[in-house]
């Protein structure tokens, strides 16, 4: 049986509109609809999608906040919905645009609480807040009230807070959101371990493809409440209907190269962009391009996968 | 109930890193209630009796539901800003947490200067209590009414809070009923219309927090005509509140898990 | 008027109009405010019905009096702020997060633009939890009717009301420039206030010496003295006396948070930058 195992998933709910002084019409919009898939543990998995699409509610119904309206979920065997307290002990959630540490206490006094709240075992919380903190950077920042933290720190506070109770999930809501690159790679090199080491499942939801291409063996894209991809990261580039690049460098300027299996997006003087679809391969087209012209330079451009994700919302 | 007070004490801690504000804060809270008894205590300097009362009865019905109110203040914590918490996502991750959502509001910004407003209405009470002729039994009335008074007020905060799963700004709402049930109870019910006692007595049971006890502490009967026992009746409109207030709050609850997106 | 500083009353306006508008998108809020501010009416009303039917001159008042000013008094209570909820609020929490700064480093009147902002929000605030709760009282227990220059003169008297609130308001939450939380004061604030207002208790009704030095006091001019024009208490050069201590008031306490503002902005801590 998997980690977390979601069937048929939906979830509606209801706009109110004024329409007139005192009449009102209602609208049934779906947030979530008919969503399906299976997380093991140990996976480390991106749920991608625009603003409105539905991974903030797909989230609070995994963590039982929200009772879904259609389907089922079950994460670590229970059903979130019905047994979320129970659930809470054994994951973990971060929310990346607030913080759940006590804004006025020492980040020290958060971990103190957090360790109360949660119960957890003296040799479990000081084990966890040695690695933690040590990996987090925190050290020096123990004893400063999370007020006066910069975003970075805050976040790592925040993450290191939401795994003290050895959470068997993390869900992190845009993480690196507002970070700077420094503060991205560290965060990321840390989650990286923490998967490694500890076997910590972990779902991501994300603006930042970097964090899926950093972390991610796997990608799910929500689209309008439903999932439009579920595979691997290699997969979603040629899956996506997205093409790959041939950049020819001529000897000399030259009318667009007319060749097979691929067409002539750009010519910039003797360069020229050659789109071919990204599930073919590039050596028969290479030799041909050879064959028929004076080439200077070649090289082959992956797609960029901001442009497979466009291409699927569109789609 | 331990989780409660572990909050609690961080609360306490992190008001006391802002000091001089903590400190204000807490001379604020003495000096409200005090002025707002001297406002009583003003009125009597144009008359001898209100509605039937000497100044020191009204102490003591003042005293009573002061001492119930503030207490019940202080342990509702953050519940009367359940629309905030709702808009600005504090909910949720209170939700994730393996605490009861009622326990973690109510230990929420957990306020140690209400302590000064609980001082003021014992000192009132204090102040009144020699014109009662005590006894065991009326001692024993007196312990009931005031717990059962945090009771029923901590019902009152908590119910009339319960709407902002309905309408997230309408949080002042509840203070017609809460601060308002205070104030009424702090005059003698004599000056009230029949209609209003009764609402007070059947709708919302506050006068079992002070007006139905503090009559038996004086030896008096209820100039309404109210059954006897209802001088006892105390606990009894509290656990009847309560179990209106569980249901209410989970019904609230219920909404918000199974409306919002 | 030169052509500065016509856009700069334009400005204000509009920062005004903002601020109006702000407030009137909480409809809830607002009727939940009318009832709450109705049903303290009818609370306080009942107990000085008991009052003056022990002492029917009491301060100096009829029975019909005392009934109105207490709707007066929740009336005003929101349009003057007298607790919270006004721009000063905004400008507290400016303060506690470090945003103050981007409000010092504006080419415009930090103390105008708020000031400008909370006449909007009581403009609001009269309109509708001032008016409302009004009427509720005038249909339950009937109200005193004002003269034609009692009209006026309260007209007057409340915008001098909002503007000696702002001014104290304003001072304690730049308070928060020297101790970094507002929050004690503003509650001790409001204590003070509520009591020296005339809200639990008109002003006449006190002691004679505490009578004296209450009115006097800024806090006269949030209720005491637009409700005793209003019941014709002050008529004549009486009225125009009260309402020249407002405006000496309004006067001095602008000049003082001008000057406060001014030590305040030399000494910008912004909080966690």
């Amino acid at each position: 049986m998997s980690l977390i195992e979601v069937k048929d998933l939906s979830r509606e709910f209801t706009i109110r509109k004024r329409a007139g002084l005192l009449r009102r019409t209602s609208v049934v919009k779906r947030a979530v609809h008919d969503l399906t898939f299976e997380i093991d543990a140990g996976e480390m998995v991106g749920y991608i999608g625009p603003n409105g699409a539905g991974k903030s509610t797909t989230i609070k119904m995994l963590t039982g906040i929200l009772v879904p309206s259609g389907g089922s979920a079950q994460v670590a065997g229970l059903e979130p919905s019905r047994r979320r307290r129970e659930l809470a002990r054994r994951i973990g959630v971060v929310f990346g645009q607030r913080t759940s540490l006590w804004w006025d206490l020492p980040l020290r006094d958060s971990f103190e609480l957090l360790r109360r709240i949660y119960r957890i075992p003296d040799k479990t919380f000081r084990r966890n807040l040695e690695d933690h903190v040590a990996m987090l950077d925190l050290g020096d920042l123990l004893d400063t009230p999370v007020r006066q933290l910069s975003l970075g720190q805050r976040m790592r506070g925040d993450i290191a807070a939401a795994l003290l109770h050895d959470p068997e999930i993390l869900y992190l809501d845009e993480p690196t959101i507002g970070l700077d690159v420094v503060s991205k790679g560290r965060l990321r090199e840390f989650l990286r371990a923490l998967n490694h080491e500890r076997r910590t499942t972990l779902m991501l939801t994300t603006h930042d493809l970097g964090d899926i291409e950093a972390l991610c063996d796997r990608v799910i894209v929500i689209d309008d409440g439903t999932a439009v991809f579920d595979g691997p990261l290699p997969s979603l580039r040629t899956g996506g209907g997205a093409s790959r690049t041939l950049v020819v460098d001529l000897v000399d300027e030259a009318a667009p190269i007319a060749v097979e299996g691929a067409e002539v997006v750009k010519v910039e003087g003797p360069r020229q962009w050659l789109a071919f679809p990204a599930g073919s391969s590039a050596a028969p087209l290479v030799s041909q391009v050879a064959a028929g012209y004076d080439v200077a330079d070649l090289s082959i451009h992956e797609p960029d996968i901001e442009d497979v994700i466009r291409n699927l919302y569109g789609g | 109930m331990r989780a409660y007070w572990l909050i609690a004490l961080l609360w306490i801690r992190a008001a006391l890193s802002y000091p001089v504000s903590f400190w204000t804060m807490m001379v604020g809270g003495v000096l409200i209630t005090f002025l707002d008894f001297v406002s009583i205590w003003l009125m009597f300097t144009h008359i001898d009796s209100y509605g039937g009362f000497s100044l020191r009865e009204i102490g003591l019905l003042y005293g009573v539901t002061s001492i119930a109110f503030r207490i019940a203040d202080m342990l509702v914590g953050s519940v009367e800003k359940i629309g905030q918490k709702v808009r600005s996502g504090d909910l949720d991750a209170m939700m994730t947490k393996p605490v009861p959502v009622l326990v973690q509001l109510c230990a929420d910004r957990f306020e140690l200067r209400r302590l000064g407003q609980i001082g003021q209405g014992v000192a009132v009470f204090a102040w009144a209590a020699p014109i009662v002729d005590w006894n065991p039994q009326r001692l024993g009335v007196l312990v009931m009414a005031i717990v059962s008074g945090v009771v029923i007020y901590f019902c009152v905060f908590v119910t009339f809070s319960t709407i902002q799963f309905w309408t997230t700004d309408a949080s002042e709402f509840a203070n017609a009923f809460t601060y308002g049930g205070n104030t009424i109870m702090q005059y003698p019910m004599t000056i009230f219309p029949r209609e209003v006692v009764r609402s007070l007595t059947y709708l919302l049971p506050l006068t079992f927090v002070n007006w139905y006890p503090c009559l038996f502490l004086l030896g008096e009967t209820d100039p309404f005509g109210a059954p006897g026992w209802f001088r006892f009746a105390s606990p009894l409109a509290a656990l009847v509140l309560v179990g209106i207030t569980a249901l209410v709050w989970r019904q609230g609850l219920r909404r918000y898990r199974s409306t919002g997106s | 008027m030169s052509g500065a500083q016509h856009s700069q009353v334009g400005l204000y306006a509009a920062v005004a109009a903002r601020s109006f508008r702000r407030y009137s998108t909480y409809t809830a809020a607002t009727l939940a405010g009318i009832f709450t501010n109705s049903v303290f009416g009818i609370i306080l009303t009942f107990a000085y019905l008991a009052l003056w039917e022990q002492n029917p001159t009491a301060g100096g008042y009829e029975v019909d009096q005392a009934v109105t000013f207490v709707w007066i008094g929740q009336a005003l209570l929101m349009t003057i702020a007298l607790w919270s909820g006004g721009s000063t609020d905004d400008l507290a929490e400016r303060i506690r997060n470090g945003d103050i700064a981007v409000d010092l480093y504006r080419p415009v009147s930090v103390l105008g633009w708020y000031l400008a902002a909370d006449l909007g929000r009581g403009l609001y605030h009269f309109a509708t939890r001032g008016v409302a709760p009004t009427i509720v009282g005038a249909v339950l227990f009937g109200l005193v009717v004002p003269s034609p220059a009692g009209v006026v003169g309260f007209a007057i008297s409340i915008v001098l009301a909002v503007v000696v609130s702002f001014s104290v308001r304003f001072l304690f939450a730049v308070s928060a420039f020297w101790i970094l939380d507002a929050t004690g004061p503003r509650v001790l604030l409001s204590v003070l206030a509520t009591f020296f207002s005339g809200l639990t208790l008109p002003l006449n009704l006190f002691p004679e010496g505490l009578r004296q030095v209450a009115l006097a006091l800024p806090f006269a001019s949030y209720i005491q003295t637009p409700a005793d024009i209003w019941l014709g208490r002050h008529t004549g050069a009486d009225m125009l006396a009260a309402i020249g201590l407002q405006i000496l008031w309004a006067v001095v306490l602008l000049a003082l948070c001008s000057l406060v503002l001014r030590a305040a902005t030399r000494k910008v801590v912004v909080q966690g930058g």
